[in-house]
């Protein structure tokens, strides 16, 4: 019997312009953008890491190669997910590695491995594999929400299934096809420590079942009930000094994939929603692919939009030249609302607007409606006035208001007594979008962990 | 249309502008008429509705109904002393209770708002709304007869020395609304208590009724407080027809504004219901006491409940977010303990008639204590945790 965990405190909604598995499902295929001429990896992508380039402008490398490493570990390798010429390495402020794009070759050449299966592997091997494979750059930790160092043995793998965010990518569309991957990766995950698999309830009866390898808990309640910090803190919270692995539901396939052919594989089912979008769909393509053909004609106008790398509330503000990030599942497309002249709002009925509070009243027009909202701030950053604002959205045995003024004080004691090692950003994202302060939460988490590492490290 | 007024004007509140000094209270105007549509940098890209504004406007919307029932209360208190009541037309009571009460609510505006304009163009930041409600619940929470210059006084006392030296709202210890009221108290107690203060005694504008100095009317917690028998009906004390501060005295219409304080969730259910808890346990336990030429110790919980500041403490004051109980398990116990002794004070201490002040302050200071043991508790689970591994 699967452990049921219902979480009360969450908020869903809807925005306008989602990507829909109807549209996806009735025996049509997932639509193929066309290999992009240029691939883009991105360093920033993956937190915590310091990236020492490992090659030169002109070099050839092929599918699987690495194109930078960790400095720290010197292990990590983040490679290319196209065969071809490194074309440009960018550079921002300070000479910071911002990315490094990959002319592609016509035809693909992939790094063969040899690869075993996970029955016959003992934890240092199935590291071994996703570390020279490159796809170790996509296991993530806690404490800090930072790629993963190789030489730590976690007490746990924690897998979630869904996401609850708005307009997120639905894993089931995204997996369609692929669940045999899917669940290779997972087993391939259970030798190095024991996996626990967060679904919803929808999925009890879904194609990525049954996977007896890993521990499989539902969580039924509204966002951010998805989000596998959620979920760990329901099962077994982090304690001060433990090391808890996460991985993405979509890495897992790329590890299950990379099992069966004995190279890696990016190719990724996004989402691609918004109300700025001629049709929201899906649509499978590469990590690291340019916006420009992702969103190809499909914007209704370019001006006064904010295309997103991910969702609406963990994604990160892009424009047409970006790359698909390496841990996006969608891109958005939404009004940017700077044209936008809205006299008296702060008192205006506002009935298209989403609110959580009770002194808007479109919230009486009926649960299911959609919204289009567009990225205004629509107030000005305040002190923490009201109380117990975050802990409606935050269903994680943590006092959300407390840990904030904790990181904002860089009280690092008080910080871990209050549980700064079980959050990650993604955690305060609900409560950062209900805050009437206005407070860049997600931003003062982040900024929080990197101090409190770099005070531990 | 509006767009294109303020930014015409904007050049002269820049940096090098005209009227740079003024650059806070453009930015102030500007975002009260506009919603800045300054869209977001990093994390959500986008946001809930709700502001602070709006939460604080909600509030000001909450206290009108005692407001105007204050204003009508004014003007019939002096028509009831002067013994024409039925010669009196409603607009003519209300009307004067309003000429007696808006120089109030425009010296607290005019003080206070002056003072946080000035220190948010100082440390050059937004100007914050949380004044927008302290600004006109002083008024309300004050005697007719309260001097303006005295208004003046306390309302800078309380912005500057309980409010701006912490570092503004959100961040204050105590209600600054209480804070003005208490600095009244205690430094001018002949204006602000007694017999005396209660009753407006002059024509404005050949409205109400010029009544000679010697009348005098007592609240019914005076009454009590001299052991006396009450005299107003309990339906009186209801409605709000009794001598008390200017937005203090209708229960009907502090319960208006609690239902939309309620229902918008600005102010917590389990804060209010504490405090009436509290309120009502005491009294009872007061009147099973049986004390002896004490006759505010055998008022009925409801009759403390209709009288003096209890109501209007409990759903205006005792509520605030930022010197309240910030967790949600603290919000109950602090109410109970300001309803408990709002209650003592009334019944134990002779010289305070009301006990509401008193007791939110008291509260205020312990808020973080109770907050404290919650967030402890909640510390040392995890320490525990930690342990047994």
């Amino acid at each position: 019997m699967k452990k049921v965990y219902k979480l009360k405190k969450g908020l869903d909604f809807n925005l306008e312009g989602a990507a829909l598995a109807s549209d996806c499902a009735n025996g049509k295929s997932v639509p193929t953008l066309p290999l992009p001429q240029v691939v883009a990896v991105r360093p920033t992508d993956f937190t915590g890491v310091q990236p020492k380039l490992v090659v030169k402008e002109g070099a050839t490398v092929l599918v699987g190669d690495a194109l930078f490493v960790d400095k720290a570990t010197e292990t990590i390798q983040f490679v290319s997910p196209v065969s071809g010429v490194v074309s440009r390495v960018v550079r921002g402020e300070r000479r910071k590695l911002l990315r490094i794009e990959v002319q592609a070759d016509k035809s693909q050449q992939y790094k063969q491995f040899a690869t075993k299966s996970p029955a016959e592997c003992a934890a240092a091997d199935a590291v071994k594999l996703l570390v020279e494979s490159g796809l170790f750059a996509f296991v993530r930790q806690r404490p800090y929400d930072v790629i993963a160092s190789p030489s730590d043995s976690p007490k746990a793998i924690f897998v979630s299934a869904f996401n609850k965010m708005p307009l997120a990518s639905d894993f089931n569309v995204a997996c369609a096809g692929q669940e045999e991957d899917f669940k290779e990766g997972i087993r391939l995950l259970a030798r190095i420590a024991k996996v626990h698999l967060g679904i919803s309830p929808e999925q009890v009866n879904s194609p990525l079942l049954p996977v007896s390898e890993a521990c499989v808990d539902i969580f039924e309640g509204p966002n951010p009930s998805g989000n596998v910090g959620v979920q760990i803190n329901q099962v077994d919270p982090i304690n001060k000094g433990e090391i808890v692995w996460t991985v993405g539901p979509e890495a897992v396939v790329f590890i299950g994939r990379f099992l069966r052919l004995g190279h890696v594989d990016f190719t990724r089912t996004i989402a691609v929603a918004g109300s700025e979008l001629k049709k929201p769909t899906y649509l499978k393509t590469l990590i690291g692919a340019p916006l420009k053909d992702v969103l190809g004609d499909n914007l209704k106008r370019t001006e006064h939009v904010r295309i997103i790398n991910g969702n609406p509330f963990v994604g990160e503000k892009a424009d047409l030249e970006d790359f698909l990030g390496a841990f996006s599942t969608e891109v958005c497309a939404i009004p940017e609302g700077d044209d936008v002249d809205e006299p008296f709002g702060w008192i205006a009925p506002r009935l298209n607007d989403f609110s959580t509070s009770y002194s808007y009243f479109s919230r009486l027009l009926g649960k299911n409606r959609s919204y289009n909202l567009d990225c205004r701030i629509k107030g000005g950053e305040r002190h923490i006035i009201m109380s117990g604002e975050y802990d409606r959205v935050f269903p994680m045995d943590i006092y959300a208001g407390y840990l904030v003024k904790a990181i904002l004080t860089e009280d690092i004691d008080r910080q871990e007594a209050l549980g700064i090692y079980e959050v990650a950003p993604e955690d305060f994202a609900v409560a950062e979008f209900v805050d009437s302060s206005k407070l860049e939460l997600q931003r003062i988490v982040r900024e929080g962990l990197d101090r409190l590492r770099k005070e531990n490290s | 249309m509006i767009k294109k007024f303020f930014d015409k004007i904007r050049p002269h509140f820049e940096e090098k502008g005209k009227f740079s000094a003024l650059h806070s209270v453009f930015e102030g105007m500007e975002t009260f008429m506009l919603v800045p549509n300054t869209t977001s940098k990093s994390g959500v890209s986008i946001h809930d509705a709700i502001d602070s504004k709006r939460i604080m406007s909600f509030v000001v919307i909450a206290l009108l109904p005692a407001l105007l029932f204050g204003m009508y209360n004014i003007g019939y208190q002096n028509a009831l002393a002067a013994g024409q009541l039925e010669n009196t037309s409603f607009w003519a009571m209300f009307i004067y209770g309003f000429l007696l009460v808006l120089p109030k609510i425009v010296v607290s505006y005019a003080v206070g708002l002056g003072i946080e304009f000035t220190v948010a163009q100082l440390k050059k930041e937004e100007i914050q709304e949380g004044f927008l409600v302290t600004g006109i619940l002083i008024p309300m929470i004050v005697p007719v007869n309260c001097p303006l210059w005295m208004l003046a006084l306390a309302v800078a006392f309380s912005v500057i020395l309980c409010k701006e030296i912490f570092g503004g709202t959100g961040m204050n210890i105590f209600n600054p609304a209480l804070c003005a009221r208490a600095f009244l108290f205690f430094s001018y107690p002949t204006s602000m208590s007694g017999d005396n203060v209660w009753l407006a005694k002059e024509q404005v504008l050949s409205l109400g009724y010029n009544l000679p100095d010697a009348t005098t009317m007592a609240t019914p917690l005076g009454e009590a407080a001299a052991n006396h028998p009450i005299s107003a009906s309990l339906n009186d004390m209801v409605l709000g027809f009794i001598p008390g501060s200017i937005g203090e005295t209708s229960v009907i219409a502090i319960a208006i504004g609690a239902l939309i304080l309620l229902y918008t969730r600005i102010a917590s259910w389990k804060t209010i219901l504490g405090v009436f808890v509290g309120g009502a346990v005491t009294a009872l336990l007061f009147n099973f006491a049986e004390l002896e030429n004490n006759v505010a110790s055998h008022m009925s919980c409801w009759e403390h409940f209709a009288t003096g500041g209890f109501c209007f403490g409990a759903v205006f004051m005792a509520t605030d977010p930022v010197t309240g109980s910030r967790t949600e398990e603290g919000k109950f116990i602090y109410g109970f303990f300001i309803g408990l002794l709002a209650i003592l004070i009334r019944v134990l201490n002779p010289g305070y008639p009301e006990g509401m002040m008193l007791a939110i302050l008291f509260m205020n200071m312990f808020a973080p204590l109770i907050d404290y043991c919650f967030v402890q508790r909640n510390i040392n689970k995890r320490l525990a945790r930690m342990k047994k591994k």
